[in-house]
């Protein structure tokens, strides 16, 4: 190994530390005090963590070596940047570079009571309390260089509150885009999701960029009180020459609904963990997603669903389509707390590798601390199956439209689990699309 | 090119088939008129299954001798969809799950694949539930597996029922049905069986591969071929299956080898 080497992660750090103390000194200077504590906080601890290398068994499949050798500079307020997103309409905040948009956000139509806007304008308005409650306190960033990072840089991002008995039924779009700059930029978004006792939301974070290298580094919280539902639909599609990387912390209280499906169509290299603590008895989670891969790219998934009280369910289903020489890794790590009797878990992960340079991990990880509990996991990964090409063409259809069918099959059966049946009839649009368009050809 | 007036639906001569290079079908010869039904019957191992997967062109039957002619045409020379769109069905003895793929979005494909080849315009999916609808009326089922992933997670008699309603929907010439009685209760036997009864036209044909008789009580074959080590030894009136359920295969077999 050379010194250069050696020196470069350190380096890589200290650009980052100089960034946060030039924001410090400047744009951060109006939080409040507890936030700008634990900001500052979060840059020493992102100091003693470093980026995290393949030697870290969390990070084993995945190298951040090239985000971290490029240079990226704060993403620079403003930018060019193309039409509003068409996927949807219905209320919407835009994000243009990690900041809040206000002409190209609209949020007429919510119903009143409920909270959409700028974390940056409601961390100086009347929620600040209720912020101060839940900003930062379910994302923990002791073991987390990214997320201590994101901390750090808290400025702007989504603000959404949703009181007790209180109804989002039109999906609320969240939408972050890249612009292009001058030079490879970072945007450290945050999104704090709060739904209170038997409320009701359905939000879908979308993610959008450019053709160059940027990097998306960003955290969501959410928190889903008691008896309330909740569908959170998270589309990336980061432009080709992107790296995102994303955390998403659940907590869910008794008897609540909780629906998340991350969908993976962009990035070079994407990184999303997602950590969900069962915190009520008797509260059911769906983690549910898919990753559609090709070219160069690669997509890691970390998850980890944390039993920590009796008679929850927990359904997790992740698909992954490799084509070319991509890779996609997922990790499924489920903990079931001493107690947390009549726990009911499953976890699948499935894998269609339709090209001999393309590869999937899969690693499932049970540790079961209570004795009354029902736990099953599978992973499959291979080419198409044969006797399923035959199955269809011997009913009339051709092979390239069987192979095709099979591998929208592939998708659908992640897109099919939707609730929200104007998303999902979209969302199966999208996968034709995508599919029409020679990706898997 | 027009099938020859007159001649069989299906022409079988003299077919050698084999997998992985064991030989499993040494010189079939069946002919099998418009209208008829014909029941092949044989122990395990006898072939039966072979015969029905290279009728459909399942690739991994090599045919090393012999000729099938269907419709005067070469059914050897026509790849499995093509054998499909010109009406040639196999109901599997193990239909296979599609994952994310609903039965509806399923039969709808592999009809318009049917369609196009036929000259008819292809039905969009207002279009095509209307006829779905008229099809499950057809063979008294319901549309409780429409919006199930294809064969996923279904219940032996669901996935037989799929495999029929297929057929209902394909409208073939000559249908194949592999051991479509296999695992089926009494029940769902009567409900299978008798949705291929219905289905029966003067233009069409219908093989019955089975172990057992007791399909035929519900399906009235024509004739029945007994099949031993990869041949027709035996032929003859829906008789010989009742003799068969009566006396087993052994003494066919002893017949056979002398």
């Amino acid at each position: 190994m050379s010194a250069e080497r050696v020196t470069q992660p350190a380096a890589a750090v200290e650009r980052y530390v100089a960034q946060f103390e030039a924001f410090a000194a400047n744009g951060a200077g109006a939080a409040p005090a507890w936030l700008r504590q634990t900001r500052a906080a979060a840059i020493e601890r992102f100091g003693v963590l470093g980026f995290p290398t393949t030697r870290q068994e969390d990070w084993r499949f995945t190298s951040v070596t090239p985000l971290m050798e490029t240079p990226f500079v704060p993403a620079p307020a403003g930018g060019p940047v193309g039409t509003p997103a068409s996927f949807g309409g219905g209320p919407r905040l835009e994000f243009v570079n990690g900041r809040f948009s206000a002409e190209r956000s609209t949020v007429a139509g919510l119903p009143t009571g409920i909270r959409a806007g700028s974390l940056a304008d409601a961390l100086r308005g009347d929620d600040a309390a209720l912020i101060e409650q839940h900003l930062t306190r379910h994302a923990g960033f002791a073991e987390s260089a990214f997320t201590a990072l994101n901390t750090a840089f808290i400025r702007d991002g989504a603000f959404v509150h949703v009181p007790r008995g209180g109804a989002l039924q039109d999906p609320l779009h969240l939408v972050f885009r890249s612009a292009p700059g001058r030079a490879p930029a970072v945007a450290h978004n945050r999104i704090l999701v709060i739904v209170d006792a038997e409320a009701r939301a359905t939000i879908v974070e979308h993610y959008l960029g450019g053709d160059g290298p940027y990097w998306t580094n960003q955290v969501t919280e959410l928190v889903v009180g008691d008896g309330a539902r909740v569908e959170l639909v998270r589309l990336q599609q980061e432009g080709a020459g992107a790296y995102h990387v994303a955390s998403l912390h659940t907590n869910q209280g008794r008897d609540s609904e909780l629906k998340v499906h991350p969908l993976v169509f962009g990035a070079a290299l994407a990184r999303h963990d997602i950590t969900s603590v069962l915190e009520g008895p008797g509260a059911e989670l769906l983690l549910n997603g898919l990753y559609l891969l090709g070219g160069h790219q690669h997509s890691d998934h970390h998850t980890v669903i944390d039993h920590a009280q009796p008679d929850c369910r927990s359904h997790e289903y992740f698909n992954g389509v490799l084509d070319d020489r991509s890779r996609g890794v997922f990790n499924g790590r489920i903990i079931v707390r001493p107690g947390a009797q009549r726990t009911d878990s499953k976890q699948t992960n499935h894998n269609l590798v339709l090209s001999e340079d393309a590869r999937a991990d899969s690693q499932p990880q049970l540790e079961i601390y209570a004795d009354d509990v029902k736990c099953t996991h599978g992973a499959t990964l291979g080419p198409l199956d044969p006797k399923e090409l035959f199955y269809l063409q011997s009913r009339g259809i051709a092979p390239a439209e069987a192979r095709a069918l099979l591998v929208y099959g592939f998708g659908a059966e992640i897109v099919g689990r939707l609730q929200h049946s104007g998303l999902r009839s979209r969302l199966e649009g999208l996968l034709h699309e995508r599919l029409a368009a020679g990706w898997a050809a | 090119m027009t099938p020859a007036t007159g001649a069989p639906l299906l022409e079988i001569a003299n077919l050698h088939a084999s997998v992985e290079g064991k030989e499993i079908l040494r010189g079939i010869d069946l002919v099998v008129n418009a209208g008829e039904v014909h029941a092949i019957m044989g122990p395990n191992g006898s072939g039966k299954s072979t015969l029905a997967q290279v009728l459909a062109g399942h690739p991994a039957y090599a045919v090393t001798e012999g000729s099938i002619r269907y419709q005067g045409k070469d059914l050897l020379e026509m790849d499995p969809e093509e054998r499909a769109r010109e009406g040639v069905f196999l109901a599997f003895q193990y239909p296979v799950a599609i994952r994310g793929i609903t039965n509806a979005y399923f039969l709808r494909s592999a009809l318009n694949a049917v369609r196009k080849h036929r000259g008819l315009p292809e039905l969009d999916p207002l279009e095509f539930l209307d006829l779905l609808a008229d099809k499950l009326r057809s063979i008294d089922s319901d549309d409780s597996l429409m919006n199930r992933p294809v064969n996923d997670g279904f219940s032996g008699g669901e996935k037989k029922r799929n495999e029929i309603l297929q057929m209902a929907v394909l409208e073939p010439t000559l249908a194949v049905l592999d051991e479509t009685d296999s695992g089926l209760d009494i029940d769902a036997l009567r409900t299978v069986a008798g949705a291929v009864d219905k289905l029966r036209r003067p233009h069409n044909a219908t093989i019955v591969v089975t172990h057992y008789q007791r399909i035929l009580n519900y399906i009235t074959p024509d004739h029945v071929h007994v099949l031993s080590g990869g041949r027709i030894v035996l032929s003859g009136g829906k008789e010989l299956a009742l003799e068969l359920e009566a006396r087993g295969y052994d003494w066919v077999q002893a017949e056979a080898s002398v």
